[in-house]
Parts: C-alpha cells; structure tokens; sequence
C-alpha cells in the first residue's frame, strides 16, 4: 500500500517523461483514432511536418549542388559532391564493390540524408524532436531495406539460388544443416529489418527522452523545491549540454549505421558465397 | 491499483513500440518520392560531373604525355641529326686534308719534275753551248794559234792539213793537261 501511496505522491509531485511525450497532438483539431488497441491522433503532427521538410531540404540542396556540373566546383557543389562522394564511396564502392554498387548508390544516397537530417533535427532549436522517435517512420525504412536487400539478391540469383545462398552455410557437413538452416534463416531475414529499425528507433527514443529528464528534471529541482538542490538541478542543465553534444554524435553514427548495415546487406545478397 | 489507472489515463500511453500507420504511410511516400527525385535529378548530376572530370583529368594526362613523346622524339631527331652533321664534318675535314695531302704531293712532285726538267734542260743547253764554244774555240784557236805561231815563225803554216793537225795535237795535250 505504502509503495502505492509514494508513486501517487511522484506523479503528483515531479512527472518524469515517458512515451506520451512522443505522442505529440496534432496541429489543429484533436480527433484519434483506434488501432491496434491504442488511441492514436488523427492529423498532421510535427514529426510529420519534419519529414516532408527534411525530403524537400535535402532535395533541394543536393539538386542545387549538382545542377551546375562545373568542373571546378564552387562551394555549394563542394559541399554537394562531398556529401554525395561519401555516401557513394565509402558506403557503396567500398562495402559493395565495384562492379555493381552504381545502381544502389541514389537509394544509399537519400536514405542516408534523409536520415541524418531528421535526426539532426533533434538538435535544432525549434524542431527540437528526432523524427524518427516515432516507430511508424522507422519500421516502413526498415521494410524498404528489406525488400531492396532481398530484391537485389533475388534479382541476381533467383529466388532459390538467394535462399541457398543466404541461408545454406557453406562448409559445413550437411548433417548440420537442419540446425543451421533455420538460424540462418532466422538471423538473415527475419531478425534483419527488426534490428535495423529498433536500432535507430531506440537510440532517437532514449536520447531525446534522456534530454527532457535532465531538462524537466534540472527545472523542477531549481524551480520546485528547496533551494539546497538547486545546484544539483545546474549540474543537471550542465550535464543536458554535455549529452546534447552526445546525441549529436548518435544521430550521425545511427544514419551512418543504418545506411552501412544496408550497403552490407546489399552486398551479402550479392555475393556468390554465403 | 489507483496509481496505475492514473499513470495509464494520464498520457494514456500508448506503447511507443505500435506503429502510428499514417506514419507509416507518409514515411514510405515521402521516402520514395525524395529516392526518384534523387535518383533523376541529383545522381546523374554528379555522377557526370565525376566521371567529365575524370576523363579531362585522364585526357589532359594523356596529352601531356603525347606532347612528352613529341618532344622526346624531336630531341633524338635534333640529337641525331647533330651527330650526323658532327660526322659529316669530320668527314670533310678528313676528306680535304686527304685532298690537302695529294694536292701538296702532286704539287711537290710537279715541282720535282719542273725542276728536274729545268736542270736537264740546262744541263743539255750548257753542254750544247760547252760543245758549241770547244768547236769554236778549236776553230779560233786553231786559226789565232796558228797566225800567232806563223808570225812567230815567219813560215807560213796555211798549209791545212798540217796546221790541223798540230792544232790537234796541241790541243789534245791540252786536253790531256787539263
């Protein structure tokens, strides 16, 4: 009962965020919806809005970049050819190879800015909320990896000549296989686009729900109680500056990642041995 | 108990885990539009521009080195035709002092001829006139010896056959003397 009581008391007291802090109402009238057992808004929200911008900006920039074709580039093509040489180097030549890593370089290419702007967006006064904290968004990313890494195996081999490829280890005696077969099976296809996506959903969810405890936290130690904790809630603001720069890190390494895990994955489907 | 339905009403939290499917719709369209755009409007871009200025740096390169080539083969041409001209010189300076040497032996052995032809010919014309003089001589002598010893005598000696021979006579010892 005691401990029942003291919860009561927290939430009456400090409320720390939770997952109804991603859940962010619509901009106009608040109507829901039910789905899957859950009440979900109906309407255009802002990570929502973040996303169309985030496609139009980097659209627009990339193809202001590249319009010019000059062969000494300005500054803006710099920029442009920097940004677009990383992605079609060292996440399509060198992972994929070569020989067929051309036609894969446009998919890389957005889905690497598309995702690492929007995370940015997580530190950029205003937006100030990573996209791709919302599931919906990242589970759809995840099942287009999925079916371009899938397709370019199949395209390649065929649908069986993938199958065996994927998920028939090589070298080992056949009376492994009934063991081995379903774990590669297991691991190679099924688990693949689960990991993608709650790799990149996670780490966006925990880093910004991290950066409103230490926010709403440091304010309610300052603002609501005695004046003894409030340097405890300085260091707090302190420590949500040295996490911001944290986060920014995270939001590069988790496009970086995402976009790396699908060249590789692009490449194994390719590849003539498992 | 109370606290729980509390927490639950509050956000009515929904398991940030279940997808919001508008969500996931827009993710896909925004997504797909943003790849064909890329895809025809910024890809073909660069990749041109790369692969333009690989080829200019790879042509530029390429001229270089046909220009290097040029030059080198117009050096080894320069060069051999200097060595050729070097031989064709040293050539003529053996050739003219071949020609040197026989002009100067022809001349020497003209020179030789000429003036072994001149002291033949005055050699031949001293004698002639030696052989002229002694006949003369012989003559004159004959006849001033002749006169001389006859005024001398006061006998006249005309008569010839006598005075030639002792004019041979004498001149003989003469010629004996001598």
């Amino acid at each position: 009962m005691s401990s029942i009581a003291t919860s009561v008391t927290r939430a009456d007291g400090f409320t720390p965020p939770g997952p109804g802090d991603f859940n962010l109402p619509p901009i106009g009238p608040d109507k829901t919806f039910e789905f899957l057992g859950e009440h979900m808004y109906l309407g255009v929200t802002k990570p929502m809005i973040q996303l169309v911008l985030v496609a139009g900006l980097v659209f627009v920039f990339f193809w202001a970049a590249s319009r010019k074709r000059a062969m000494v580039p300005g500054k803006l093509q710099y920029i442009g050819e920097e940004g677009y040489g990383f992605v079609r180097n060292s996440m399509g030549r060198d992972i994929i190879g070569t020989k067929d890593f051309l036609p894969y370089v446009p998919y890389l290419f957005a889905l690497f800015f598309f995702l690492l702007i929007n995370n940015l967006l997580a530190s950029v006064p205003f937006f100030q909320f990573p996209t791709f904290s919302r599931a919906g968004l990242v589970y759809t990313l995840a099942l287009v990896s999925w079916f371009v890494y899938i397709g370019a195996g199949v395209k390649k081999h065929g649908l069986g000549g993938w199958l065996k490829l994927t998920c028939v280890p090589s070298g080992v005696s056949p009376a492994m296989y009934p063991l081995l077969i379903p774990l590669e099976f297991m691991s190679n296809i099924l688990v693949r686009p689960v990991t993608l996506a709650l790799r990149l959903f996670c780490n966006m969810f925990a880093g910004h729900m991290l950066l409103i405890l230490f926010a709403l936290g440091g304010q309610y130690l300052v603002t609501e109680m005695s004046v003894q904790y409030a340097p405890v809630g300085i260091l707090a603001w302190l420590l949500f500056i040295v996490i911001s720069f944290l986060e920014l890190l995270i939001q590069f390494l988790q496009a970086y990642v995402f976009v790396l895990l699908n060249a590789m994955y692009i490449q194994g489907s390719l590849a003539d041995e498992h | 108990m109370q606290s729980l339905i509390i927490l639950a009403e509050e956000g009515h939290e929904l398991n940030p885990l279940i997808p919001h499917p508008i969500e996931m719709v827009l993710s896909l369209v925004v997504f797909a539009i943003l790849f064909f755009a890329v895809k025809k409007w910024v890809v073909p871009n660069f990749e041109a521009t790369f692969s333009e200025r690989t080829s200019a740096i790879e042509g530029g390169l390429a001229a270089a080195e046909t220009k290097q080539a040029e030059a080198d083969a117009k050096l080894a041409e320069l060069d051999r035709q200097l060595s050729e001209a070097r031989h064709e010189a040293a050539r003529i300076r053996e050739e003219a002092r071949e020609q040197g040497a026989t002009i100067v032996a022809e001349m020497r052995e003209q020179a030789q001829a000429e003036s072994n032809r001149i002291v033949e010919h005055g050699k031949a014309q001293i004698e002639a006139e030696r052989q002229q003089a002694v006949t003369s001589l012989r003559a004159e002598v004959g006849t001033l010896a002749t006169g001389l010893a006859g005024r001398i005598v006061g006998e006249s000696l005309d008569d010839d056959a006598r005075q030639s021979r002792v004019v041979d006579r004498f001149l003989a010892e003469l010629e004996g003397a001598s």
